[in-house]
Order: structure tokens, then sequence, then C-alpha cells
């Protein structure tokens, strides 16, 4: 007695077209995705490069019909990255290189834990929180307060990606460095960081990226200027928060320059992505 | 011949001499590793005393509101600051409607898109869409706000309201005038802003599958999307992790909503009418609030949302981490 | 049900040698078959007939094609990219390379069981009907039960399931997901299994039960499996293949191929001179 079966009763054909249109439908999905990243970054080109000239890149704001320009709020912001970057990289690289090289056990778990979930903490909370911590006993706003703010927000983003950087480095590295004697210390900063230097740094360069369009904490931590400033204890103005304020405002002329003022921050982003990109495309 | 019988003294002496101080500082007995593992830790230990200190600090300042109003703070409809009312529930409905809204929307798209990149598109072309894809989670919050303010609500406005309301409008939730600023624009802005998390998550949560798994199921003769199916079983838990990642971001979310949703702390039932979050009010309020207890309610509401995304995200990635064991993306939230 | 000590020899193959099977039509019957993976080509020329009902063994060292050749089979190859299959591949005389072949009602005649164990994350019921549910081998509930327990039987697992069907089939032991995996294989009633090394990840015991059934499953199907194992090719197998660097070197009845093979290769290699 044959025990073959026939084929299936039901037409296969319905199956092959479902399977087909369900390819349709997640293609659909990618190019709409990818549709509406062209829309909005095409946008901002558009709005933005008729207001853009050498004068708004130096100029300070002026009230309206003044022209006027972000020449203040670049400085500001380059200047809070700096601070940031002062703050959060050491830290950052120094807890991820803990967590990669002695993690074991339940300390470096909660560590570990605790560092994935801060990078979704809203930054907003980062900012209330730096408020209270530095605005409030110095009666005053300051760069120094939004730089803490960035740079508390860079510290787990660095963390983990270092700890991740470190780990893809092969143990037997380290294994040949320590059998020749070496101890820990010198085995991870002469041997295992150099091997994953430019991981490291791509890690660092991406955090950096993503703290230069924060706008929430330093609405009321560096707070905003219309001057030039380069003192840590005096408040300072940022291109997110101009975007911000002239957005929101009701003129078309503060309108125009909230695009341009878009513009220079997407390009600064976008230089700071791409070089991340051509670093780690040499190395392999 | 005088002779000293051993005392205390010079017991505790011998046996202090006589343990191997070095050894127990490091493994290795080096003192350089033991200085470097030791900063290497306080650091470490930062990390644990930032958030600890958050809580306290953000608790502390808090307290006076908390103290003031209690628990019905969060169920208190009005907030009337010159009145010294601080009902905060106006601020909870927004946010919980718009980060729905958002979700909603979202996931579908996310899901999508993953399984696009992972089961469907070939290499050469999966790498360049996942990369554009990414770059949406670069745009910065206050940008997404700018492009809605300006395109997308004038779009909503124009060519989706009037159509929604017309189909509807017998529904309360299509109700009112459309003037494109409101829930729905901020519901929108935050799946768009939402979509490049959730498939990144998701990206990774499917390619973790075994490929064993989609090898059982078409040796029995199933199609792709019958074997993308099973994919997806496996990958269960953690696209729920993806979707409450999702949430967490959306909750948290300030300047694109701020921008977008009206910030009228009122509770309609209308998606088209104008509404409030908790982020939007802080960021709004915080710099022009007069007076302790104006301060310490937002300093609460500030707090709420620290403890309400510190548990959303806590419960995503323990999701996330049980399918992709520890190895998902970094630093993508 | 075999006794304990497994025989040598194959039920069948020992005495009356290839008159059985020279007569009946060869089931699979494979004629040149190049494969490239990209451009490297792994499998050379291979010629080789497959009867019906019986259990043939590939061996071979590792890495010699012999898992490639048995994913030709059943076109498993074509999930893997910039694959390239050149030949043909008959079976029941239709070349199942050829264009507009249905590659999904393939699979269905041709079952496989993998090296490792892979059952869905689903119950032990939902494993088994899998395939009877996507190819709509049923039309109710009572025939659905009733082809899962017959699988089941026939993977000599029913006794040990029957009053779990439900629970997840991730919690059974690694000899029990395997079997379950033949259940799952044998319930849209292939005609061809195809089995990669299907014992190398279990122990001795489990490998037996493994042995026993695939001995048992020939009066029905026609049976080819991959092993490294030359003992186990011995103990299973009515005939042998033996591949060496992507070629077929050898193809003989496994009595003969264990004790007077052909080739000088073949020997070399059965005697452990190397692989």
């Amino acid at each position: 007695m044959s025990r073959a079966d026939t084929a299936g009763r039901r037409p296969r054909r319905g199956r092959r077209a479902v399977s087909a249109l369900m390819t349709m439908l997640t293609a659909a999905c990618a190019l709409l995705v990818v549709g509406i990243l062209v829309l909005i970054l095409g946008y901002i080109a558009w709005q933005g490069v008729s207001s853009l000239s050498l004068q708004f890149l130096t100029d300070t704001p002026k009230p309206v019909g003044e022209g006027g320009g972000v020449g203040n709020a670049i400085v500001g912001t380059l200047l809070l990255l700096a601070l940031a970057s002062v703050i959060g990289l050491p830290v950052g690289i120094a807890a991820g290189v803990y967590l990669a090289e002695f993690g074991r056990g339940w300390f470096a778990g909660a560590v570990r834990f605790i560092a994935d979930t801060l990078t979704g903490v809203p930054s907003i909370v980062t900012g209330v929180f730096v408020y209270t911590l530095i605005v409030l006993p110095m009666r005053q706003f300051s760069a120094l307060a939004g730089g803490v703010a960035l740079g508390l927000i860079m510290i787990p983003i660095v963390t983990r990606t270092t700890e991740e950087m470190l780990r893809l480095v092969p143990t037997s590295l380290r294994e040949g460095a320590l059998a020749l004697g070496a101890p820990q210390w010198r085995v991870t900063t002469g041997v295992v960081l150099p091997a994953a230097a430019s991981g490291i740094a791509t890690g660092a360069m991406l955090a950096v990226a993503r703290v230069s369009g924060e706008t929430a904490p330093l609405l009321f931590t560096a707070f905003g200027s219309r001057f030039f400033n380069v003192y840590l204890d005096q408040p300072v103005a940022s291109l997110t928060v101009q975007i911000f304020n002239y957005a929101v405002s009701p003129y078309d002329e503060w309108h125009a320059q909230a695009w341009a003022a878009t513009l220079v921050l997407m390009a600064l982003i976008l230089v700071i992505n791409l070089s991340v990109r051509l670093l780690t495309r040499k190395k392999f | 011949m005088y002779h000293q019988p051993p005392g205390p003294a010079t017991e505790y002496g011998a046996r202090f001499r006589a343990w191997d101080w070095r050894r127990a500082l490091s493994p290795t007995g080096n003192v350089g590793d033991a200085v470097f593992r030791g900063a290497l830790f306080c650091c470490a230990l930062l990390l644990v005393a930032v958030v600890v200190l958050m809580f306290v600090e953000i608790g502390s300042n808090a307290r006076l509101s908390v103290a003031g109003f209690g628990f019905s703070f969060l169920t208190g409809r009005e907030w009337d600051p010159v009145q010294g009312e601080f009902g905060a529930l106006p601020f909870v409905y927004g946010t919980v409607v718009s980060s729905l809204l958002g979700l909603l929307l979202a996931v579908p798209f996310s899901l999508g898109v993953a399984i696009f990149l992972v089961e469907q598109a070939p290499r050469r072309l999966a790498r360049p869409v996942a990369f554009l894809v990414e770059l949406l989670a670069a745009i910065p919050s206050v940008v997404y706000g700018l492009w809605g303010i300006f395109v997308l609500a004038p779009f909503l406005r124009e060519h989706v309201g009037p159509p929604l309301q017309k189909a509807f409008g017998w529904l309360p939730l299509f109700q009112g005038t459309v003037t494109g600023i409101g829930l729905m624009t901020g519901g929108v802005i935050l799946a768009i802003m939402v979509t490049p998390i959730i498939t990144a998550v998701v990206r990774d949560v499917l390619a973790a599958v075994p490929v064993s798994q989609r090898e059982a199921a078409l040796a029995l003769g199933a199609t792709k999307w019958e074997t993308t199916r099973i994919v997806l079983a496996n990958g269960g838990p953690g696209i729920a992790g993806a979707i409450i990642l999702g949430l967490g971001r959306a909750v948290g979310e300030t300047m694109a909503v701020t921008m977008v949703i009206g910030n009228r702390p009122e509770i309609s039932a209308s998606l088209f009418e104008p509404s409030y979050t908790i982020a939007s009010v802080i960021a709004n309020e915080f710099t022009e609030a007069t007076g302790d207890l104006y301060l310490s309610a937002l300093v609460e509401l500030g707090l709420v949302l620290f403890l309400v995304t510190f548990l959303i995200n806590g419960a995503a990635r323990l999701l996330v981490w049980s399918v992709t064991r520890g190895t998902s993306g970094v630093g993508r939230a | 049900m075999m006794t304990a000590t497994v025989p040598v020899l194959a039920p069948g193959a020992g005495g009356e040698q290839s008159p059985r099977h020279e007569a009946a039509p060869a089931k699979i019957s494979v004629r040149g078959l190049d494969f490239y993976y990209g451009r490297a080509q792994a499998l050379h020329s291979i010629s080789i007939d497959i009867p019906g009902r019986v259990v043939m063994a590939f061996i071979g060292p590792s890495g010699c094609g012999k898992s490639t050749f048995l994913r030709t089979l059943n076109r498993m190859n074509d999930t893997i990219p910039a694959t390239r299959a050149e030949g043909r591949v008959l079976i029941d005389g239709q070349d199942i390379y050829a264009p507009g072949v249905d590659v999904v009602e393939l699979r269905r005649k041709v079952g496989m069981v993998f090296q490792k164990s892979n059952p869905f994350p689903k119950s032990i019921f939902d494993n088994v009907a899998y395939g009877l549910r996507i190819n709509r081998l049923t039309d109710s509930r009572s025939e659905l039960q009733g082809r899962v327990e017959e699988a089941l039987k026939d993977a000599a697992l029913w006794s040990e399931v029957k009053d779990r069907l439900k629970s997840s089939a991730l919690g059974l032991s690694g000899g029990q997901q395997q079997r379950l995996c033949i259940a799952r294989a044998l319930a849209v009633r292939p005609e061809v299994v195809l089995m990669d090394e299907p014992a190398s990840a279990l122990d001795p015991i489990a490998t037996q039960k493994i042995e026993e059934l695939i001995v048992g499953l020939k009066r029905q199907y026609t049976i080819v499996i991959v092993t490294h194992n030359m003992q186990q090719a011995a103990r299973v197998s009515d005939r042998t293949a033996f591949f060496w660097l992507g070629k077929l070197v050898e193809v003989n009845d496994t009595e003969k191929m264990f004790t007077n093979p052909d080739e000088k290769l073949t020997e070399d290699y059965i005697t452990g001179r190397f692989g």
C-alpha cells in the first residue's frame, strides 16, 4: 500500500500568491520609510539653502528685520560638545574597559543593565537633574551645566560601545601578552586598547553626534544667549535651542533662519557620521 | 635570662607580616594592576552613583509637591499654576495617547522594514537601505519638530484630516476642527521617530534566529512567507521588547512633540484637538516656573517620567536580551 | 523490533546482492551533476542511481561534498546565495532543476532531517502538524490528529509523548527532539527522506534508537543518510556511496563496500589509512 501523499488539496497558487504579496508589502514599507527620510532631508536642504550666507554663519541673532545669524550658536554648540566630551568620554571609556576586562559577576551585570537602561531615559530628565544639581546652587544658567548634562547623556552610550568593541578583540591577543609576563594593566593599555582604538573612536564620535542634536536638556541648563560666550559660568547659545526659539516664533524671517540653522546642524552631524564611516572603512 | 612570652601584640604583628596583603589587592599581586583596576572600578561605580544621585536629587526636589498633593497629583484634571492647581492628568493622557498612536502607526511599518531587510532583500540592497533607515534616528528631535510644524501639520490639515472627518466623523475620535496641530500630528511624528529604533532591534532579533529554523520550515515545503512566520515565532519575546523600547522612546520624546501638539492642558476625545505631554510641559514651563511649589510640581513630573521610562526600558531590555543574548545593537536607543 | 545487538548487515543486503535493486527503476537518478559555491566547484560530475525503498548511505571525509550533494536532492542549496547546479537530478523521472518546477511541492515529497534537531518553538503536536497544516493535507481536526499520531508512532516517539502533546517541544531531550523532527518530516508522507548525520549530536543510546528507526522506515520510504560514522553506515544501509573531494568514488552494496570494495581509495578510507 503506497503511503505517498498526493499534492495538497487546496490550490498551491494561493500560498505562493500570499508569499509574493507579503514580499511586496514589506518592500513597500521600506520604500515608504526611506521616502520619508528623503522628504525630510530634501526639504531641509531646499528651505535652508536660501538663507545661508557667510554673514549668517558669523553673526549673532538680531531683532526681526535686521538679519542676524547663528555664529554664537555654532560656537556655543562646539563649546558644549567639547565640555561634554571631556566629561563623558574618559568616564565612559573607563567604565567600558572595566566591563570588558574585569566584568564578571553580579556587579558588572548590574552596571551593564543600568547603562543600557540609562540610554533610554529621556534627555529632559537629565536636564532636570542637572538643573537641581548645578543651576540651582549656582543661581544661574551656565555652559558648565549644559556640558555636564550632555556629558551625562554620553556616558552610558560610550560605555556600552567601548565594551562591545573591546570584546571583539580576540582573547588570544591578551593571552599572548600575558604569557610574556606583562601585568594586566599593561596588556590592557598597550595591546587591547590600541587594537580596539578605531572602534572606540567610532563609538565616541557617534555619541558626540547624538548629543549634538539634543535640545531639551539645554533649555534650562545652558539656556541660551544672544551673544558670543566662552565662559563656563555664563549661559551659552546653541544651534538646537536657537532652532527651537526661531521655529516657534511668529516671524517668517526667523522661520527661514531656523531652516538655515537646521542645515548647519545637519551638516555638522553628517560630517561626524561620514568621517566615522570613512575611518572604519580605511581600517578594513 | 629574661624571656618574654609571646603576647597578643607580637602575635598579631607576626600574622600581619605573614598575610600576603599584596595578593589581596589584585589577583596578580601587582600594584599597577590594583591601581588600574581600582580606577576603572570607580568609573563603573560612577555610573551607578549617577543613577542613584538622579533619583535622590529629583526625588528630594519633588518632595514639596509630592507631600502637597499625594496621589491626586496624577489624577487631578486642572493644571492652573496661577491658581495653585497642579493636576497632571491632562499630561498623562496626552503622553499615553500620543505614544500609543505613534506605536500603532510605527509597529507595522517597522516590522515590515525589518522583515524586508533580514528575510527578503538581497545583501547588496539591504545594507544601504538599513543605513538610510538608521539615518532617520540621527535627525535631531528639534528638526523633526520644525519639519512637523511647516510640512506635516499643513499636510495633515489639508489632505488627511478632512477625508478622515468625512468618513469617520461620527466617532468622537475624529470630531472637532482640524488645525493640523494636535494629538494626531504628535502621534504621526512620534511614529516616524520611533520607527528606526524598533526596526534596528527587530533586525537584530530576527538575525539572531538560527538558520536551522528556516531550513526546517523550508524542508517541509514552506513558502518564503511561511518561513518568515516561523522566524517571527522564534523572535517573539525580542519583538515584544523592541516595541516596548519604542514605547519608552515615545514617552520621553520632548521637542518634536512640543512643537506640534498644541500645548493645551485639556483632555479631549478628539485626535484633532491640541494636547500636552509630560515632557512638553516640563520643557515649556520650567524656566517660567514661579514659586517653589510650581517648580516642585514640574520636578515631580520629571520624576514620574524618569521612573516610567526606567521601568519600561528595563523590561524591554530584559525581553530583547532573552532572545539575542546581549548582542543586540548597542547605543541604538 | 531489533534486538539489542544490531547486526552488521542490514537485512536484505546480504547474500542476494544487486538483482532486486537493479531491476526496479531508480527512484533518484543523477547524471553529471556539477555544483558550484560561487566560483569554487564543490561537486564534480556526480552520477548515481538511488533505488526506491532502500537505505543509501553517503560516506567520506569531512568536506568531501556528501552533505552538499544531499542538499541538492531537495534543492535546499537554493537558499544559499551564489550557488549553481549543472547536470540533471531526476526524481521519478523528472528533472527537479528544470525551470518551472514547484520547489515547494518537491520539498514536501523529499523530506529532510538535519544534523542538529531543530524543533519549532511550538508544542509537540503543532510541530508535527506544521507540514500538514501549511500544505493543507488534511480536511478535519480528527484527520489531523490521526496523521500526527501516525507520524509519531512511525518515529517511535508516540508512547513517550502521547500524554503531553500540548507541551513545548523544547522540553524534550536531544534524542527525543530528533525523533520529533523525524516525525515532523514523516507527517507529510514524503517519498524520500534525506538525513544529514542525524545521530551525530546524540548519545549512544539515542543513536541506537535512531538507527533502529531508520531500518524500520525503509519499508515505506527511500532513505538517504549522510554519515561520518562508517560503522553506522555498515549497520543501517543497504547501499553505500563513497565521496572524496567532491567526486563520487564508488557506489556499491554495503556488504561488499565494507569487505571487498572495488576501488583502492575506498579501501584506504575504510581501513582508516586517511580521513
